[in-house]
Protein backbone atom coordinates (compact mmCIF):
# COMPACT_ATOMS: atom_id res chain seq x y z
CA UNK A 1 0.00 0.00 0.00
CA UNK A 2 2.72 2.42 0.98
CA UNK A 3 4.94 1.16 -1.81
CA UNK A 4 2.10 1.60 -4.26
CA UNK A 5 1.54 5.15 -3.03
CA UNK A 6 5.27 5.91 -3.29
CA UNK A 7 5.36 4.47 -6.79
CA UNK A 8 2.44 6.59 -7.93
CA UNK A 9 3.93 9.70 -6.32
CA UNK A 10 7.37 9.26 -7.89
CA UNK A 11 5.76 8.53 -11.21
CA UNK A 12 3.54 11.60 -11.26
CA UNK A 13 6.04 14.01 -9.73
CA UNK A 14 9.20 13.06 -11.61
CA UNK A 15 8.95 10.36 -14.24
CA UNK A 16 5.70 11.37 -15.92
CA UNK A 17 5.65 14.97 -14.75
CA UNK A 18 2.46 16.52 -16.05
CA UNK A 19 4.00 19.77 -17.24
CA UNK A 20 7.42 18.86 -18.56
CA UNK A 21 6.87 15.31 -19.79
CA UNK A 22 3.19 15.07 -20.63
CA UNK A 23 2.93 18.77 -21.64
CA UNK A 24 -0.34 19.46 -19.86
CA UNK A 25 -1.08 22.62 -17.90
CA UNK A 26 1.31 24.82 -19.84
CA UNK A 27 -0.85 27.94 -19.71
CA UNK A 28 -0.53 28.67 -15.99
CA UNK A 29 3.02 27.34 -16.14
CA UNK A 30 4.03 30.16 -18.51
CA UNK A 31 1.52 32.72 -17.33
CA UNK A 32 1.94 32.78 -13.57
CA UNK A 33 5.64 32.07 -13.29
CA UNK A 34 7.05 35.58 -13.54
CA UNK A 35 7.16 36.09 -9.76
CA UNK A 36 7.92 33.56 -7.05
CA UNK A 37 5.20 34.59 -4.59
CA UNK A 38 2.53 34.42 -7.30
CA UNK A 39 3.80 31.02 -8.37
CA UNK A 40 3.67 29.67 -4.83
CA UNK A 41 0.12 30.92 -4.42
CA UNK A 42 -0.90 29.42 -7.76
CA UNK A 43 0.76 26.12 -6.82
CA UNK A 44 -1.25 25.95 -3.59
CA UNK A 45 -4.51 26.78 -5.38
CA UNK A 46 -3.88 24.21 -8.12
CA UNK A 47 -2.95 21.55 -5.57
CA UNK A 48 -6.20 22.13 -3.72
CA UNK A 49 -8.24 22.05 -6.94
CA UNK A 50 -6.46 19.05 -8.48
CA UNK A 51 -6.71 16.81 -5.43
CA UNK A 52 -10.32 17.65 -4.73
CA UNK A 53 -11.34 17.43 -8.39
CA UNK A 54 -9.58 14.11 -8.78
CA UNK A 55 -11.43 12.65 -5.81
CA UNK A 56 -14.82 14.08 -6.81
CA UNK A 57 -14.43 12.95 -10.42
CA UNK A 58 -13.63 9.45 -9.26
CA UNK A 59 -16.73 9.41 -7.04
CA UNK A 60 -18.97 10.73 -9.81
CA UNK A 61 -17.58 8.23 -12.31
CA UNK A 62 -17.75 5.28 -9.94
CA UNK A 63 -21.14 5.83 -8.32
CA UNK A 64 -23.18 7.71 -10.92
CA UNK A 65 -21.77 7.16 -14.41
CA UNK A 66 -20.76 3.51 -14.23
CA UNK A 67 -23.94 2.13 -12.58
CA UNK A 68 -26.16 3.96 -15.06
CA UNK A 69 -23.77 3.08 -17.95
CA UNK A 70 -23.35 6.74 -18.82
CA UNK A 71 -19.58 6.71 -19.26
CA UNK A 72 -19.89 8.68 -22.50
CA UNK A 73 -20.85 11.63 -20.28
CA UNK A 74 -17.59 11.58 -18.36
CA UNK A 75 -16.01 14.58 -20.09
CA UNK A 76 -18.90 16.91 -19.43
CA UNK A 77 -19.49 15.72 -15.89
CA UNK A 78 -15.79 16.01 -15.06
CA UNK A 79 -15.79 19.57 -16.40
CA UNK A 80 -18.82 20.27 -14.23
CA UNK A 81 -17.02 18.90 -11.18
CA UNK A 82 -13.85 20.88 -11.94
CA UNK A 83 -15.74 24.13 -12.50
CA UNK A 84 -17.53 23.73 -9.17
CA UNK A 85 -14.31 22.94 -7.31
CA UNK A 86 -12.55 25.95 -8.87
CA UNK A 87 -15.42 28.24 -7.94
CA UNK A 88 -15.31 26.91 -4.40
CA UNK A 89 -11.54 27.44 -4.27
CA UNK A 90 -11.97 30.99 -5.61
CA UNK A 91 -14.45 31.85 -2.85
CA UNK A 92 -12.21 30.28 -0.24
CA UNK A 93 -9.13 32.20 -1.40
CA UNK A 94 -11.07 35.46 -1.70
CA UNK A 95 -12.07 35.11 1.92
CA UNK A 96 -8.82 33.92 3.43
CA UNK A 97 -6.26 35.89 1.41
CA UNK A 98 -7.64 38.82 -0.60
CA UNK A 99 -4.10 39.83 -1.56
CA UNK A 100 -3.40 36.43 -3.15
CA UNK A 101 -6.78 36.60 -4.85
CA UNK A 102 -5.91 39.99 -6.31
CA UNK A 103 -2.42 38.92 -7.37
CA UNK A 104 -3.61 35.74 -9.12
CA UNK A 105 -6.28 37.76 -10.91
CA UNK A 106 -7.83 35.92 -13.84
CA UNK A 107 -5.55 32.87 -13.56
CA UNK A 108 -7.55 31.52 -10.63
CA UNK A 109 -10.75 30.85 -12.60
CA UNK A 110 -8.53 29.75 -15.47
CA UNK A 111 -7.54 26.69 -13.44
CA UNK A 112 -10.82 25.33 -14.81
CA UNK A 113 -9.26 25.23 -18.26
CA UNK A 114 -5.99 23.77 -17.01
CA UNK A 115 -5.82 20.59 -19.06
CA UNK A 116 -3.79 18.89 -16.33
CA UNK A 117 -6.86 18.90 -14.08
CA UNK A 118 -9.15 17.34 -16.70
CA UNK A 119 -6.28 15.11 -17.78
CA UNK A 120 -5.85 13.68 -14.30
CA UNK A 121 -9.58 13.03 -14.01
CA UNK A 122 -9.71 11.25 -17.37
CA UNK A 123 -6.48 9.30 -16.83
CA UNK A 124 -7.86 7.99 -13.56
CA UNK A 125 -10.70 6.39 -15.51
CA UNK A 126 -8.56 4.97 -18.30
CA UNK A 127 -6.12 3.47 -15.81
CA UNK A 128 -9.04 2.15 -13.70
CA UNK A 129 -7.66 3.45 -10.42
CA UNK A 130 -9.48 2.78 -7.19
CA UNK A 131 -10.31 5.60 -4.77
CA UNK A 132 -6.97 5.65 -2.99
CA UNK A 133 -5.01 5.46 -6.22
CA UNK A 134 -7.06 8.27 -7.75
CA UNK A 135 -6.50 10.52 -4.76
CA UNK A 136 -2.76 9.80 -4.74
CA UNK A 137 -2.53 10.29 -8.49
CA UNK A 138 -4.24 13.66 -8.27
CA UNK A 139 -2.13 14.76 -5.32
CA UNK A 140 1.08 13.59 -7.00
CA UNK A 141 0.19 15.39 -10.22
CA UNK A 142 -0.41 18.55 -8.19
CA UNK A 143 2.92 18.19 -6.41
CA UNK A 144 4.71 17.70 -9.71
CA UNK A 145 3.01 20.76 -11.17
CA UNK A 146 3.87 22.82 -8.10
CA UNK A 147 7.48 21.67 -8.09
CA UNK A 148 8.02 22.60 -11.71
CA UNK A 149 6.10 25.87 -11.41
CA UNK A 150 8.14 27.05 -8.43
CA UNK A 151 11.45 26.00 -9.98
CA UNK A 152 10.58 27.73 -13.23
CA UNK A 153 9.43 30.94 -11.57
CA UNK A 154 12.63 31.12 -9.52
CA UNK A 155 14.60 30.79 -12.74
CA UNK A 156 12.50 33.38 -14.51
CA UNK A 157 13.10 35.86 -11.71
CA UNK A 158 16.82 35.45 -12.32
CA UNK A 159 16.41 35.63 -16.08
CA UNK A 160 14.61 38.94 -15.68
CA UNK A 161 17.80 40.55 -14.39
CA UNK A 162 20.28 38.49 -16.43
CA UNK A 163 22.12 39.74 -19.49
CA UNK A 164 19.85 38.20 -22.13
CA UNK A 165 20.38 39.22 -25.80
CA UNK A 166 17.59 41.48 -27.04
CA UNK A 167 15.92 39.05 -29.49
CA UNK A 168 15.58 36.50 -26.70
CA UNK A 169 14.22 38.72 -23.95
CA UNK A 170 10.91 37.90 -22.31
CA UNK A 171 8.84 34.96 -23.54
CA UNK A 172 11.53 33.60 -25.88
CA UNK A 173 14.13 32.87 -23.23
CA UNK A 174 11.38 31.53 -20.96
CA UNK A 175 10.30 29.02 -23.60
CA UNK A 176 13.88 27.95 -24.22
CA UNK A 177 14.38 27.48 -20.49
CA UNK A 178 11.21 25.41 -20.25
CA UNK A 179 12.44 23.24 -23.11
CA UNK A 180 15.77 22.70 -21.39
CA UNK A 181 14.02 21.79 -18.13
CA UNK A 182 11.90 19.31 -20.04
CA UNK A 183 15.07 17.78 -21.48
CA UNK A 184 16.45 17.50 -17.97
CA UNK A 185 13.34 15.71 -16.73
CA UNK A 186 13.80 13.14 -19.51
CA UNK A 187 16.58 11.84 -17.31
CA UNK A 188 13.97 10.28 -15.05
CA UNK A 189 12.56 8.12 -17.84
CA UNK A 190 12.51 4.44 -17.05
CA UNK A 191 12.90 5.04 -13.33
CA UNK A 192 9.48 3.54 -12.72
CA UNK A 193 7.50 1.41 -15.12
CA UNK A 194 3.95 2.58 -14.72
CA UNK B 1 -38.61 3.79 -11.37
CA UNK B 2 -35.47 1.74 -11.93
CA UNK B 3 -36.98 0.32 -15.14
CA UNK B 4 -37.70 3.86 -16.28
CA UNK B 5 -34.07 4.74 -15.84
CA UNK B 6 -32.50 1.60 -17.27
CA UNK B 7 -34.73 1.41 -20.36
CA UNK B 8 -34.58 5.07 -21.13
CA UNK B 9 -30.92 6.05 -21.47
CA UNK B 10 -31.61 9.63 -22.52
CA UNK B 11 -33.81 10.16 -19.49
CA UNK B 12 -31.25 8.63 -17.17
CA UNK B 13 -28.53 10.85 -18.64
CA UNK B 14 -30.67 13.94 -18.15
CA UNK B 15 -31.56 12.97 -14.61
CA UNK B 16 -27.94 12.19 -13.75
CA UNK B 17 -26.52 15.43 -15.12
CA UNK B 18 -29.42 17.51 -13.85
CA UNK B 19 -29.11 15.97 -10.40
CA UNK B 20 -25.37 16.58 -10.32
CA UNK B 21 -25.87 20.19 -11.39
CA UNK B 22 -28.48 20.72 -8.67
CA UNK B 23 -26.32 19.20 -5.96
CA UNK B 24 -23.26 21.20 -6.96
CA UNK B 25 -25.33 24.35 -7.31
CA UNK B 26 -26.57 23.82 -3.78
CA UNK B 27 -23.03 23.35 -2.47
CA UNK B 28 -21.86 26.52 -4.23
CA UNK B 29 -24.83 28.49 -2.96
CA UNK B 30 -24.09 27.44 0.58
CA UNK B 31 -20.42 28.31 0.11
CA UNK B 32 -21.33 31.73 -1.31
CA UNK B 33 -23.22 32.55 1.86
CA UNK B 34 -20.58 31.03 4.11
CA UNK B 35 -17.65 32.83 2.52
CA UNK B 36 -19.32 36.18 2.06
CA UNK B 37 -16.98 39.11 2.66
CA UNK B 38 -18.14 42.55 3.70
CA UNK B 39 -16.47 45.47 1.99
CA UNK B 40 -13.19 45.14 0.22
CA UNK B 41 -10.30 44.14 2.49
CA UNK B 42 -7.77 45.51 0.02
CA UNK B 43 -9.38 48.93 0.22
CA UNK B 44 -9.36 48.76 4.03
CA UNK B 45 -5.69 47.82 4.06
CA UNK B 46 -4.81 50.63 1.66
CA UNK B 47 -6.86 53.14 3.61
CA UNK B 48 -4.97 52.17 6.76
CA UNK B 49 -1.71 53.18 5.06
CA UNK B 50 -2.90 56.59 3.84
CA UNK B 51 -2.32 59.60 6.13
CA UNK B 52 -6.03 60.44 6.61
CA UNK B 53 -5.53 64.17 6.00
CA UNK B 54 -8.60 64.11 3.68
CA UNK B 55 -6.97 67.03 1.87
CA UNK B 56 -8.02 66.18 -1.69
CA UNK B 57 -4.58 66.78 -3.23
CA UNK B 58 -4.75 63.37 -4.92
CA UNK B 59 -7.88 64.45 -6.79
CA UNK B 60 -10.26 62.37 -4.67
CA UNK B 61 -12.50 63.86 -1.97
CA UNK B 62 -10.79 61.90 0.79
CA UNK B 63 -8.38 59.09 1.61
CA UNK B 64 -10.93 56.24 1.39
CA UNK B 65 -12.01 57.18 -2.19
CA UNK B 66 -8.33 57.29 -3.18
CA UNK B 67 -7.84 53.83 -1.60
CA UNK B 68 -10.75 52.57 -3.72
CA UNK B 69 -9.15 54.24 -6.74
CA UNK B 70 -5.85 52.47 -6.08
CA UNK B 71 -7.73 49.17 -5.75
CA UNK B 72 -9.12 49.88 -9.22
CA UNK B 73 -5.68 50.44 -10.67
CA UNK B 74 -4.85 54.10 -10.18
CA UNK B 75 -1.31 55.38 -9.69
CA UNK B 76 -0.08 55.10 -6.13
CA UNK B 77 2.12 58.19 -6.16
CA UNK B 78 -0.49 60.91 -5.75
CA UNK B 79 -0.41 61.58 -2.00
CA UNK B 80 1.91 64.46 -0.97
CA UNK B 81 1.09 64.44 2.76
CA UNK B 82 1.90 60.74 2.88
CA UNK B 83 5.09 61.31 0.97
CA UNK B 84 7.54 58.71 -0.27
CA UNK B 85 7.08 56.64 2.88
CA UNK B 86 3.41 56.04 2.13
CA UNK B 87 4.20 55.29 -1.53
CA UNK B 88 6.76 52.68 -0.42
CA UNK B 89 4.27 51.10 2.00
CA UNK B 90 1.54 50.87 -0.64
CA UNK B 91 4.02 49.43 -3.14
CA UNK B 92 5.10 46.81 -0.60
CA UNK B 93 1.46 45.87 0.09
CA UNK B 94 0.56 45.50 -3.57
CA UNK B 95 3.87 43.95 -4.56
CA UNK B 96 4.75 46.53 -7.22
CA UNK B 97 7.59 48.96 -7.84
CA UNK B 98 7.55 52.15 -5.76
CA UNK B 99 7.50 55.22 -8.02
CA UNK B 100 8.53 58.67 -6.86
CA UNK B 101 5.93 61.21 -5.81
CA UNK B 102 3.99 62.76 -8.67
CA UNK B 103 4.81 66.44 -8.26
CA UNK B 104 1.70 67.41 -10.20
CA UNK B 105 -0.30 66.80 -7.02
CA UNK B 106 1.89 68.83 -4.72
CA UNK B 107 5.21 68.56 -2.99
CA UNK B 108 5.98 66.69 0.18
CA UNK B 109 6.15 69.15 3.04
CA UNK B 110 9.44 69.20 4.92
CA UNK B 111 7.88 70.10 8.26
CA UNK B 112 4.49 69.13 9.59
CA UNK B 113 2.24 72.17 9.96
CA UNK B 114 -1.11 72.96 11.55
CA UNK B 115 -3.44 75.87 10.96
CA UNK B 116 -3.69 78.79 13.34
CA UNK B 117 -6.41 81.45 13.22
CA UNK B 118 -5.40 84.93 14.28
CA UNK B 119 -8.42 85.63 16.41
CA UNK B 120 -8.08 89.46 16.30
CA UNK B 121 -8.85 89.42 12.59
CA UNK B 122 -11.46 86.66 12.45
CA UNK B 123 -14.87 87.90 11.36
CA UNK B 124 -16.81 84.72 12.08
CA UNK B 125 -17.88 83.91 8.50
CA UNK B 126 -17.71 80.07 8.90
CA UNK B 127 -16.11 79.64 5.45
CA UNK B 128 -13.10 77.85 6.92
CA UNK B 129 -15.35 75.55 8.98
CA UNK B 130 -17.12 74.45 5.81
CA UNK B 131 -13.78 73.83 4.10
CA UNK B 132 -12.22 71.69 6.84
CA UNK B 133 -12.53 67.99 5.93
CA UNK B 134 -11.80 66.67 9.44
CA UNK B 135 -13.94 69.20 11.34
CA UNK B 136 -10.98 70.65 13.28
CA UNK B 137 -12.28 74.23 13.48
CA UNK B 138 -14.49 75.21 16.38
CA UNK B 139 -16.90 78.04 15.87
CA UNK B 140 -20.26 79.31 14.65
CA UNK B 141 -21.61 82.19 12.58
CA UNK B 142 -20.50 85.57 13.91
CA UNK B 143 -18.73 83.84 16.79
CA UNK B 144 -15.00 83.29 17.22
CA UNK B 145 -13.40 80.49 15.21
CA UNK B 146 -10.41 78.55 16.44
CA UNK B 147 -8.45 75.51 15.29
CA UNK B 148 -8.30 72.38 17.45
CA UNK B 149 -4.64 71.49 17.06
CA UNK B 150 -5.03 67.77 17.82
CA UNK B 151 -7.56 67.33 15.00
CA UNK B 152 -5.85 69.46 12.35
CA UNK B 153 -4.01 67.42 9.69
CA UNK B 154 -2.33 70.38 8.03
CA UNK B 155 -4.11 69.98 4.71
CA UNK B 156 -4.26 73.74 3.91
CA UNK B 157 -7.85 73.63 2.69
CA UNK B 158 -8.98 76.33 5.14
CA UNK B 159 -6.39 78.95 4.11
CA UNK B 160 -7.95 79.95 0.79
CA UNK B 161 -11.62 80.41 1.73
CA UNK B 162 -10.79 82.87 4.53
CA UNK B 163 -11.87 86.34 3.29
CA UNK B 164 -9.63 88.25 5.72
CA UNK B 165 -6.67 85.90 5.25
CA UNK B 166 -6.20 85.36 8.97
CA UNK B 167 -5.10 81.70 8.91
CA UNK B 168 -1.43 80.81 9.18
CA UNK B 169 0.17 77.40 8.80
CA UNK B 170 2.55 77.05 11.71
CA UNK B 171 5.08 74.23 12.13
CA UNK B 172 4.36 71.71 14.84
CA UNK B 173 7.04 71.38 17.45
CA UNK B 174 8.75 68.02 17.70
CA UNK B 175 7.76 65.90 20.65
CA UNK B 176 9.57 62.93 22.10
CA UNK B 177 7.21 60.68 20.14
CA UNK B 178 8.09 61.91 16.66
CA UNK B 179 11.77 62.92 16.98
CA UNK B 180 14.01 60.92 14.63
CA UNK B 181 17.76 60.69 14.17
CA UNK B 182 18.80 62.66 11.11
CA UNK B 183 20.60 60.42 8.63
CA UNK B 184 24.32 61.17 8.15
CA UNK B 185 24.95 63.81 5.52
CA UNK B 186 27.84 62.07 3.79
CA UNK B 187 26.44 58.62 2.97
CA UNK B 188 29.20 57.78 0.50
CA UNK B 189 32.15 58.10 2.82
CA UNK B 190 31.04 56.53 6.08
CA UNK B 191 33.20 53.46 6.48
CA UNK B 192 36.78 52.63 5.60
CA UNK B 193 35.94 50.59 2.49
CA UNK B 194 34.01 53.54 1.02
CA UNK B 195 37.18 55.54 0.63
CA UNK B 196 38.93 55.14 -2.71
CA UNK B 197 42.53 55.13 -1.49
CA UNK B 198 43.35 53.68 1.92
CA UNK B 199 45.34 55.93 4.19
CA UNK B 200 49.09 55.31 4.39
CA UNK B 201 50.26 52.51 6.65
CA UNK B 202 46.99 50.58 6.51
CA UNK B 203 48.38 47.61 4.59
CA UNK B 204 46.87 44.80 6.67
CA UNK B 205 46.86 42.33 3.75
CA UNK B 206 50.36 43.03 2.55
CA UNK B 207 49.00 43.92 -0.89
CA UNK B 208 51.60 46.55 -1.64
CA UNK B 209 54.32 43.87 -1.54
CA UNK B 210 52.72 42.18 -4.56
CA UNK B 211 52.60 45.46 -6.45
CA UNK B 212 56.26 46.07 -5.79
CA UNK B 213 57.20 42.55 -6.87
CA UNK B 214 55.12 42.81 -10.11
Amino acid sequence: MMIEMATILVSTILVNNFVLVQFLGLCPFMGVSSKLETAIGMACATTFVLTLASICSYLVHEYILLPLSLTYLKTISFILVIAVVVQFAKMFIEKTSPLLYRVLGVFLPLITTNCAVLGVALLNTTKAHNFFQSATYGFGAALGFSLVLILFSAMRERLAVADVPTPFKGAAIAMITAGLMSLAFMGFAGLIQL
Amino acid sequence: MIELITQNPILSALIALGGLALIFGGILGYAAVQFKIEGDPIVEALDALLPQTQCGQCGHPGCKPYAEGIANGEAINKCPPGGQGTIDNIAALLGVEAPSLDEEHGEEAEVKTVAYIREDECIGCTKCIQACPVDAILGAAKLMHTVIVDECTGCDLCVEPCPVDCIDMLPVGQTLQDWKWTPPSNMNNLIATDRQTPPEGNDLDNDSNQENAA
